[in-house]
């Protein structure tokens, strides 16, 4: 690593192409925060500022009024209530929704590494390929199910759906860990007369710290930004807050209160950030795990 | 729990407990995925419009697809977005994961800085850029007041050039996750087969060019399954950023299904839409996850 690194700094040794290289680095910073920056700055302007002003200049008169009427007074339907139950809605829907999938791909990734019995690769590739249909390919047929066993526009149909379309990740992330794990432990605690539940609880439970953390933020930062399930299968009162977020910045009726808009979006956008913020490393390794399989 | 059934009950519960934990999950997959998608590709042999019917019609409803300007349109607007999306994110990823793997000081800021966009919803980035891209109130605006007056940026409200915003959009969102993944790759490289090239004299274009990205052609391999099969699910973005307009100039394969299932009652003709954008994605991750579990036998 050492040898490796000295040599590629040799790459670049030249002062110039060096500063170079920062310009490159730190412009492109730039171009990924400006939006951020625009959407926070004019957050607090007032609509007046915003209309007369420049999106990029800081603020005359500060003002947190936008973000207080997007969460709570904004219209969303008919019924000026900002963006708080939507935000609550978000929130009942995606802690079930979460642990009951990173229960279910614990176990079965479990079972699909350490109690192997013939056809599991087969079924381990059925569930593969479920991560990636195109989920048009379902909106149909589910409406109908959701409709037949009376779940439909509630929250706990949407909690079915983001648990059934998101098995086959949270199986994934746990059977490529679990299949790294020495079988060798597996096999003494089988011996000592451990059985399937006992040995998973008392020996790969507690070494899964990292891949648990992977998967719940996986979860989490998927069924938080979905949009097409919350907007095909939610009523108003199931409504997840990208759906209701949508709902107010293309809401053709009134003026258009482009500084609530971005108070909205940033509230929208605040659990995954702060997730994302807290535990960027395991972030990027879910991303990882998620986009190179094996 | 703990299970004190004595010898042979306890051997057969070994044997089937392990299958009876994976069956739930199995029975849901079963069903939710692959029943639905027969479902699906039945209907679209049917003449069902607001609501399923089941009486066939042959293709129908694909020779109805394919004479749908519409349809024709999205495909096209699928094409340019995903060759460039695509396109644009591997070397954009590639370059700056190169260039952040200089030694560069303050690589731990700079890092989370181009990845953070991918934590955030399709809607939000959407709800961002369809402001920052329109005329009257973002990056035109702004540069008139700084006097820049003879600067124009309308693609957003330009017919022929609407898509490519969904371009500049999309690609901020996932870039910096590219440049993640080129940059895992870049520092799984073995240091040794470089060394021994510098001895040789390879210059450090060359070194790039001949040694380093070759090498990381699994890497551009999983960014192109990711990033298109991305590409053909895009639906969000369009809703949020141009709502698939103006008029239907970037109508995608995704948003063309939901409008005609759901608001111009031609369920049947929406669901032959989704059986062709389940055999694209096929088509591509089928043999991707074929070679990948061959490997890793």
């Amino acid at each position: 690593m050492s040898s490796y690194a000295s040599q590629k700094s040799a790459i670049g040794a030249g002062k110039l192409v060096r500063a170079a290289l920062y310009a490159v680095l730190i412009l492109f910073a730039v171009y990924y925060l400006l939006p951020l920056f625009v959407m926070l700055v004019n957050s607090v302007k007032t609509l007046d500022e915003i209309r007369g002003g420049n999106m990029m200049s800081l603020p005359e008169h500060f003002t947190f009024e936008p973000w207080l009427t997007a969460w709570s007074t904004a219209q969303i339907g008919v019924e000026p209530t900002g963006l708080r139950p939507f935000f609550v809605n978000s929130l009942f829907l995606v802690v079930p929704a979460v642990v009951i999938s990173a229960t279910l791909g614990a176990l079965n990734g479990y079972v699909l590494t350490k109690w192997r019995f013939p056809g599991d690769k087969i079924i381990f590739g059925l569930m593969l390929f479920a991560c990636f249909i195109p989920f048009q390919i379902v909106l149909i047929p589910m409406a109908r199910i959701l409709g037949l066993i009376g779940l439909a526009g509630t929250t706990s149909g949407l909690v079915l759906v983001h648990v059934v379309y998101g098995l086959g990740f949270t199986t994934l992330f746990f059977r490529n860990y679990y299949a790294a794990f020495p079988d060798e432990l597996i096999k003494a605690a089988k011996m000592d007369g451990a059985g399937f539940i006992r040995t998973f609880t008392r020996i790969l439970l507690p070494s899964s710290g990292p891949i648990i953390v992977v998967t719940v933020i996986w979860q989490f930062t998927n069924i938080w930004n979905d949009f097409l399930f919350g907007a095909s299968f939610a009523d108003f009162d199931s409504m997840p807050m990208t759906v209701a977020l949508n709902n107010l910045v293309s809401s053709s009726t009134g003026v258009k209160e482009y500084n609530v808009h971005f108070a909205g979006a940033i509230l929208a956008a605040l659990p995954t950030l702060v997730v994302y913020i807290v535990s960027g490393r395991y972030f990027v390794r879910g991303l990882m795990a998620g986009a190179v399989k094996g | 729990m703990s299970f004190t059934v004595p010898g042979k009950t306890q051997s057969m519960l070994r044997e089937i407990l392990p299958r009876l934990v994976l069956s739930p999950s199995l029975f849901l997959i079963l069903i939710f995925v692959y029943g639905f998608i027969l479902f699906t590709g039945y209907l679209s042999f049917t003449d069902s419009r607001m609501l399923p019917s089941f009486d066939l019609v042959g293709l129908a409803n694909y020779t109805n697809l394919w004479g749908q300007r519409n349809w024709m349109t999205a495909l096209q607007n699928l094409a340019i977005f995903g060759i460039l999306y695509i396109a644009i994110c591997c070397i954009l990823g590639l370059i700056l994961a190169i260039f952040l793997d200089q030694k560069i000081r303050g690589e731990g800021i700079l890092r989370p800085i181009y990845l953070y966009p991918m934590a955030l919803s399709f809607i939000v980035t959407g709800t961002a850029w369809k402001w920052f891209l329109d005329p009257g109130l973002g990056l035109e605006n702004t540069m008139h007041m700084w006097g820049w007056s003879s600067f124009t940026f309308n693609w957003i409200k330009d017919r022929n050039m609407a898509i490519y915003t969904v371009v500049i959009a999309a690609v901020w969102q996932s870039s910096g996750f590219v440049m993640a993944m080129f940059l895992a790759g870049l520092r799984g490289i073995d240091g040794e087969i470089l060394k021994a090239a510098q001895m040789d004299g390879a210059s450090n274009w060359s070194l790039y060019t001949r040694i380093i990205i070759p090498q990381l052609r699994p890497v551009f391999l999983s960014a192109f399954v990711v990033l298109a099969h991305l590409a053909i699910k895009a639906y969000d973005l369009v809703v949020a950023l141009t709502n698939g307009g103006p008029g239907r100039a970037t109508e995608l394969p995704a948003t063309f299904m939901y409008s005609y299932t759901f608001t111009r009652n031609q369920m049947a003709v929406g669901a032959s839409s989704a059986v062709i954008m389940l055999a694209m994605i096929a088509a591509i991750i089928v043999p991707y996850l074929y070679s990948e579990l061959r490997e890793h036998r």
